[in-house]
């Protein structure tokens, strides 16, 4: 498979603070590929060193296998969906969408003819004569995205485009962005903090932590095999294993992960299980998510719904798996 | 979103664009490249403007206070020499530093008066189309013809103009001659006396103290009023204890305005007062007929160093919060 | 202060406010009146009579055409020459972080902080200095020098409102440089550069202070005016022309306020 973009050491500094720091990065074509992170950690800056918004401090970057450093924004193939939409509020909605062309000197009744398509494709006919001042959080979502897809990008850079909007919003963009991506077949580098939105959207996932990537991988990789404590933190709410504990239950002095869905509670003591205390239970629909204390460690546990939940302050017996321990990459 | 291809997914496009050619594609290359460039180039014109007509003005001019003039041929002597600011001390130049100075701070204070309920029934009261007609009832009087103003103050102080009419129709002309008999108020009619200065000055200034004042008052909060109010302050505790605190910082940037404008006026003493002279009236006078450029550029110095410590003071109290 | 309670003023506070007003209003009418008075020879109040006439007599000043004239043509150059620098000024500050970047803001205020007759006295021993003659051009000079800074304070706040990535935007979508300033900030600080020059054009067109110093023999309508006031010679016509120019003065104003009515800082808080 052909890489869509590459990065071989990449920096970038500004003054003393390493925003992106040495990092590698190859993600193919056709991929949707998400960059995680909490903020600050170097992914919006480095979604911004492909949209050529910043030059790398050192290392090389590549787009489709050509240099990238130097050639300015306008000149790459590669086009944006800003986190704030960025929509000209001088343009109506159609010039909005058509800039793209009219900057390359399309005339103007074909720009429009491609800005209805383009209108029609995110799911807004008809609403070309507005300006972006009356439109909805999502609706502007929808004509940035028209706005970043008319000029055909080989690479499509989303910056946290879903962020401004709520809820139930946000899940039926998820999808959408998903099902449009696959249609289209363009490459989709997506920034987002939430670890959720990364999961169920992204085909590999390339989590930043203090301006380097700590883990690439798919979804399910790091979500069941984090490397870290970071990640193991970060990306969903998984047990944090210390090393005294896990060298106990598996003779390895080393951090480890251990998923909530994992954790069986019982009431009666039995063999090798450990006894925690109930601190409090969080009903959210489908599982109920349950806080123990063990011995000064807090752990989640959570049962399907229909099952029998502990009460507050009881005492429960845990056991799990040793297979499913994930032992992570941090020594002592 | 099934109708999607026709649009996007068509041939495979180039990676890299050719960009525009010509000379505008090549320079925005240019400056893309080296921002800085940019940078440079659009400061220049300003800095070069700014920098050699005004600084350098300036700067020739304190130069020359530093000159001082032969008595005797009446030129000017290129020695460097603090003589001439040792002139400023005479009692006379003295006299009408201190002068100056009185008037911009009275001006000023009084200026604070009026314009306070106006910029807080502004910021407090006021919504939507009142709100915009009392800004335009700011800035209109604050925008007018400066020269206009000062001469509608010529028709209204004038022995047959309509003040001294209304205190004849109101049987209060006895009040206006007690306040004219008084010393340094007073004088002949109200358009020779530091009275009518006063007023005039007053006038032409105040909208530049009520603007700031006013957008001081609109950030302070109205919860902290109401919280005031049910802690059980009186009106006139809140106002003392909370409104007035917030709003200091906007009284002194509106301050910073009325008190240098009139510390360099020279205009309306000329017109509207007595024959004894302003700062501003000093300066034209010793470059104009005296040709004395060295005592002018020397005057000229004192409102710079009086404003100079009062910015200095206004800063240390976040004034400049305000403008 | 905000509040979405309708809570009515005190009295006190209402009269002294409309008082306030009253005060800085009713200067500017009384000259609307006298324009049309019979009264030739003094200021006297209540007017006699009304009349037209001086309207006409005014008309027929070549004096105060003359001063008229030199006056717009002034105003219309530094207006210009402010809007190119001021401009030029407010990009460079609000797009970029620099050193001196304070400087270059205090440098342009500085002309309007300052007292005008240091601005002006400033010139006028310089022009001597270099041996410069008066002209229609060292008039300009000083007037565009402190109208940079109006169309300054309009562009930057503007600049300020305007989101960077816009103009990332742009680019992203292919625009250059060139395009990028003509099909997106342009537009955008458009409005804001026309109230700009409109008060910078009000400004200059009523400047007497540095006008003083930097004219020589010649007349702008204010030196005009300012020579009536000092030595009343026609007081009918320099009635009427004080009246023109409240009227000329006000236009520009009212047009500034209305293109930034909906921006966080209203055109010409800082004359």
């Amino acid at each position: 498979m052909t890489s869509a973009v590459t990065f071989q050491r990449v920096s970038r500094h500004y003054g003393s603070v390493r925003a992106v720091d040495e990092v590698d990065l190859d993600i193919a074509e056709g991929e949707f590929f998400a960059m995680l992170g909490p903020s600050g950690s170097g992914k919006t800056t480095s979604l911004r060193l492909i949209a050529g918004f910043e030059q790398p401090t050192k290392g090389h970057i590549e787009i489709f296998g050509q240099t990238a450093e130097g050639i300015p924004p306008y000149r790459r193939n590669v086009n944006t969906v800003f986190q704030d939409y960025a929509l000209f509020p001088h343009l109506n909605v159609i010039d909005n969408v058509a800039y793209g062309l009219m900057v390359r000197g399309v005339p103007r009744a074909e720009r429009t003819k491609a800005a209805e398509e383009a209108l029609a494709l995110v799911q807004l006919p008809g609403y070309g004569a507005r300006r972006p001042g009356q439109l909805s959080g999502g609706q502007r979502q929808r004509v940035a995205l028209a706005r970043a897809l008319i000029n055909q990008p080989k690479v499509l850079l989303l910056d946290e485009p879903l962020g401004a909007l709520d809820l139930k919003l946000r899940e039926q963009m998820q999808e959408e962005l998903k099902t449009l991506q696959k249609s289209l077949g363009i490459t989709f580098v997506f920034v987002t903090h939430d670890q959720g939105e990364a999961l169920s959207m992204a085909d590999r996932i390339a989590v930043f932590n203090h301006g380097r990537i700590v883990q690439t991988g798919t979804p399910e990789e790091i979500y069941t095999k984090p490397v870290s404590r970071f990640v193991a933190d970060f990306v969903g709410s998984s047990n944090v294993l210390p090393p005294e504990l896990v060298e106990r239950l598996t003779g390895n002095s080393r951090w480890a992960s251990l998923r909530p869905e994992m954790l069986k509670m019982s009431l009666k003591a039995s063999n090798g299980a450990m006894p925690a205390r109930v601190v409090s239970t969080n009903y959210l629909g489908s599982t109920t998510r349950i806080a123990l204390d063990m011995e000064g460690l807090r752990l989640h546990a959570t049962v399907a719904a229909g099952t029998a939940v502990p009460a507050m302050d009881e005492t429960v017996y845990l056991s799990f798996d040793r297979d499913r321990l994930h032992l992570m990459d941090d020594e002592r | 979103m099934s109708a999607a291809s026709a649009v996007v997914a068509q041939t495979a496009s180039p990676i890299i664009l050719e960009g525009r050619s010509g000379m505008f594609g090549r320079l925005s290359d240019l400056f893309w490249r080296n921002p800085r460039l940019l940078l440079f180039l659009m400061l220049t014109p300003p800095l070069l403007w700014l920098g050699i007509v005004y600084v350098g003005s300036l700067f020739a001019l304190l130069l020359q206070s530093f000159f001082s003039i032969d008595e005797f041929s009446g030129l000017i002597r290129y020695e460097f020499t603090l003589k001439t600011y040792g002139e400023l001390l005479q009692p006379a130049n003295l006299d009408i530093i201190v002068r100056t100075v009185s008037m911009a701070a009275s001006v000023t204070l009084a200026s604070a008066i009026i314009a306070f309920p106006i910029a807080y029934f502004a910021a407090r009261y006021a919504r939507g189309a009142w709100k915009a007609l009392f800004y335009l009832g700011v800035m209109l009087p604050l925008w007018s013809s400066y020269l206009v103003k000062v001469y509608a103050w010529k028709l209204i102080l004038a022995k047959e103009g309509i003040l001294n009419w209304l205190f004849a129709k109101l049987h209060l002309t006895w009040l206006l001659e007690a306040w004219l008999s008084l010393p340094i108020v007073g004088g002949n009619s109200l358009s020779i006396s530091y009275t009518g200065t006063f007023i005039v000055f007053v006038y032409v200034w105040m909208p530049f103290m009520i603007l700031p004042l006013q957008a001081a008052l609109e950030r302070v909060p109205v919860n902290l009023v109401e919280a005031s109010t049910d802690l059980g302050a009186t009106p006139r505790q809140t106002f003392r204890k909370v409104i007035f605190p917030l709003a200091l910082p906007g009284l002194i940037a509106g301050s910073i305005f009325t008190f240098s404008l009139t510390l360099g006026d020279y205009i309306i003493p000329q017109i509207i007062g007595t024959s004894r002279l302003f700062i501003g009236q000093a300066v034209y006078a010793h470059q104009g007929t005296a040709g004395n450029i060295p005592l002018a550029a020397a005057f000229t110095v004192v409102p710079m160093v009086v404003m100079g410590l009062y910015l200095w003071m206004a800063k240390r109290m976040g004034a400049f919060d305000a403008l | 202060m905000r509040s979405d309670r309708q809570t009515s003023a005190p009295l006190g506070l209402k009269l002294a406010a409309a008082g306030g007003l009253l005060f800085l209003h009713l200067p500017i009418l009384l000259i609307f009146v006298y324009a049309f008075t019979t009264e030739d020879k003094s200021y006297q109040w209540p007017p006699p009579g009304f009349t037209l006439k001086w309207l006409g007599v005014t008309w027929s000043r070549p004096d105060v055409w003359q001063a008229l004239g030199l006056s717009v043509r002034v105003a219309t150059i530094s207006t210009a020459v402010a809007l190119v620098l001021g401009t030029l000024c407010a990009a460079a500050v609000s797009r970029s972080r620099f050193f001196g970047r304070e400087a270059v803001s205090l440098l342009v205020i500085l002309p309007i902080a300052l007292p005008g007759i240091i601005t002006g006295i400033s010139l006028r021993s310089a022009f001597s200095i270099a041996e410069i003659p008066f002209s229609t051009w060292t008039i300009v000079l000083g007037h565009a020098t402190f109208c940079v800074v109006i169309v300054y304070n309009n562009a930057v706040a503007r600049f300020r409102r305007t989101s960077g990535s816009l103009i990332e935007a742009s680019m992203d979508l292919g625009a250059d440089g060139f395009q990028t300033f003509r099909y997106v900030i342009l537009p955008n600080i458009g409005t804001a550069l026309l109230a700009g020059g409109m008060l910078a054009f009000a400004l200059s067109f009523d400047e007497v202070i540095v006008t003083t110093f930097t004219a020589g023999q010649q007349q702008t309508l204010p030196i005009w005016m300012l020579e009536e006031l000092v030595r009343p010679r026609q007081r009918p016509v320099t009635n009427v022309v004080a009246m023109v120019v409240v009227l000329v003065t006000l236009l520009p104003i009212l047009a500034a306020f209305y293109l930034t009515r909906d921006g966080d800082q209203v055109a010409g808080a800082g004359k």
